[in-house]
């Protein structure tokens, strides 16, 4: 019955679609905070794709240093001031939202792909996988995300790859959940039904019929959650585990200035700043979104 | 409730052995030559065999995990590499201190939280009621160890009021132990300089791990203020002219309950996780600290009973957690 509808209706449906964006857009906008966030977001996701051409010191960008110039305030010079070995801190902080928010993003979308697939298969075939896979899922959340992923990441050994994969292996339970819960609530659904009278085999149901479905809700977690999983990268970079000083990490920059503190205060707030207000516009930015493909939720 | 007490209970036990179980794929499978870790870069093979041989290291995973267990049954978490210690007395020291450090700031979210979340919702939509809002959202943003800084450089370096690091000065000497909290040893034992130092101690640290809590906890209290409000009996009592403090008081303090015991359940974990954080930031001697050190020297023994530590206290704070609920809605406890 479906394959009918898609065939006679394509225009109308793509026209359906239209008004659903043009809909979902004004929901996005009724929130001031949300348009904030979604502009400070994308100004984020150009530096960190061009933070680094732009920077005024590219070359304290590959480790040069200028000891001459070393622990400088603020000024017209160095907007945010000059560290323990003379680099310019805003040039630092320019090129570290492409290591933190790369990293955010890609724990995140590690996590929904573990999560998802766990999530799917658990609830679409049920029984006993159902109750061995969540049993694992309630297991792995038994412990603190943070506490897991340094504890994985100590047993892979420090890199940024590393880092990433353990902060994801301690992600994605939340995810196994919320798939798992829209799987079976799309299992029900007549269209599924009807698929599965029709023959489909579960390949083809779960990719066309049940996946679809279950997108928005997800799209929606990953969203809220990027702003954390910045957060969190940076606090593995702060404990020393991660990403390693001199790369230029929010955390590890962070880390490093505690020492300068307190006559070299900007050395610590710039870091902290750019941490604060990415996982601050990434939460705004969320939120609306939640509006947009979860009214029941607002308020 | 009995039943259902029991029923929590027996639940536990599959919980701590699956628990265990990760912990150890993770300190002991992960690292893939934790012989080579423990015997350092430069031993000769000999020695690593050696080493294997001591620590049971050469023996079948599943034989490993039983020596393994056994020993944590009896109290033997293995020795520190790093300190040379057992990390079981280590952590005996170390726990109070996080404890307290957990108790503390949820005490003081529920003590701020609590009025915050009340006036905003009393006073919804007015200027203050936005203040306590924005405010809020960008509390959870904070990162704690950037908050953390901050609060050292303001209160700890520029004005001199509240200590920057540690749980006691060097020249006060740490009250005995009875509970290992500080605060509550230094009232058993009378030395009220301690407990004063010790207090201050806790504040910076205390409100670097409270302040998304206090965030949390302000919005529930302020949902359930306004849901309050407008229910039919509110309208009722407030028409036949009753102050409306004592309405306040009657119907809020019962949501003002439920909302710590939702906060509680919510932050235990996050809290337990924040310690590795809060307590770098002010050299606080916790199990936080003691995990990060064991794994920057890759040190895994100390590192595996952390975890399995804070995976106890977690499950146990939500048993109790729970449980209270099921005191307080009847309706929960009857489910099972």
């Amino acid at each position: 019955m479906s394959e009918v509808v898609q065939s006679t209706g394509s225009a109308a449906t793509r026209s359906a679609r239209r008004t659903n964006w043009a809909r979902g857009f004004y929901r996005f906008r009724q929130n001031p905070l949300s348009v904030v966030g979604l502009v400070i977001v994308v100004l984020l996701l150009l530096l960190a794709l061009f933070g680094e051409y732009i920077a005024p010191y590219p070359e304290h960008l590959n480790g040069e240093l200028n000891v001459a110039n070393r622990f400088q305030p603020p000024s017209a010079e160095f907007w945010f001031g000059t560290n323990e070995v003379g680099q310019d801190i805003f040039s630092l902080v320019l090129a570290g939202a492409r290591i933190s928010l790369l990293s955010g993003i890609a724990v995140i979308v590690v996590a929904t792909l573990i999560g998802t697939f766990i999530g799917v298969i658990a609830g679409y075939f049920g029984s006993w996988l159902d109750e061995v896979l969540m049993r694992f899922t309630d297991l792995v959340l038994t412990l603190p995300a943070l506490i897991l992923a340094m504890a994985i990441a100590a047993g892979l050994g420090p890199s940024i790859p590393n880092m990433i994969l353990a902060l994801a292996l301690a992600w994605w339970p939340g995810f196994a959940r919320m798939a798992r819960g829209e799987v079976l609530s799309t299992k029900a659904e007549l269209y599924v039904l009807a698929a599965k009278a029709q023959g489909g085999g579960n390949t083809r149901i779960l990719t066309r019929h049940i996946l679809p479905n279950i997108t928005s809700p997800i799209i929606v977690k990953m969203s809220l959650d990027v702003g954390f999983a910045i957060l969190a990268v940076a606090s593995l970079g702060f404990i020393g585990i991660g990403v390693r000083p001199p790369t230029p990490e929010w955390g590890v920059m962070l880390s490093v200035s505690r020492s300068n503190l307190p006559h070299f205060w900007w050395t610590a707030i710039f870091p902290g700043m750019a941490i604060f207000l990415s996982v601050l516009s990434f939460n705004f930015m969320g939120d609306g979104l939640r509006d947009v493909f979860d009214p029941r939720a607002r308020r | 409730m009995l039943r259902y007490a029991l029923f929590r209970i027996a639940l536990i036990a599959p919980l701590l052995i699956g628990l265990s179980m990760l912990v150890f794929v993770i300190g002991r499978v992960l690292p893939g030559d934790p012989a080579g870790l423990a015997a350092g870069p430069y031993a000769t093979m000999e020695q690593r065999e050696a080493i294997a041989a001591e620590y049971g290291l050469d023996q079948p995973i599943p034989v490993q995990y039983w020596r393994y267990i056994t020993g944590v049954l009896e109290g033997d978490f293995g020795r520190s590499l790093m300190t040379r210690r057992p990390v079981a007395g280590d952590l005996a020291g170390y726990l109070p201190a996080t404890l307290e450090l957990v108790f503390f700031s949820l005490f003081l979210a529920i003590l701020i939280g609590i009025p915050l979340g009340l006036i905003a919702g009393i006073r919804r939509n007015s200027a203050t009621d936005m203040t306590i809002a924005a405010g809020t959202l960008s509390a959870m943003s904070m990162p704690q160890f950037f908050l953390g800084l901050v609060l050292q450089l303001i209160f700890g370096m520029m004005l001199s009021w509240l200590p920057l690091s540690g749980r006691l000065p060097f020249i006060v000497s740490p009250p005995p132990g009875v509970t290992g909290f500080y605060t509550i040893d230094s009232l058993i034992a009378g030395d009220l300089t301690a407990f004063r130092y010790s207090l201050l101690h806790l504040i910076l640290p205390a409100l670097t791990m409270a302040l998304a809590p206090i965030a949390t906890i302000a919005r529930i209290m302020r949902s359930s203020t306004i849901e309050v409000l407008q229910q039919d009996y509110v309208q009722t009592e407030r028409a036949l002219g009753l102050p409306s403090s004592l309405i306040l008081f009657k119907y809020v303090s019962k949501n003002a309950a439920s909302a710590t015991l939702t906060l509680i359940g919510l932050y235990v974990g996050w809290l337990l996780g924040s310690t590795v954080l809060v307590e770098k930031v002010f050299d606080w001697p916790g199990i936080g600290l003691y995990a990060t050190n064991a794994i920057l020297n890759q040190d895994f023994n100390p590192v595996i009973a952390v975890t399995l530590a804070i995976g106890v206290v977690f499950i146990l704070a939500n048993l109790v957690v729970d449980m209270l609920y099921g005191v307080l809605n009847p309706k929960v406890s009857n489910k099972q």
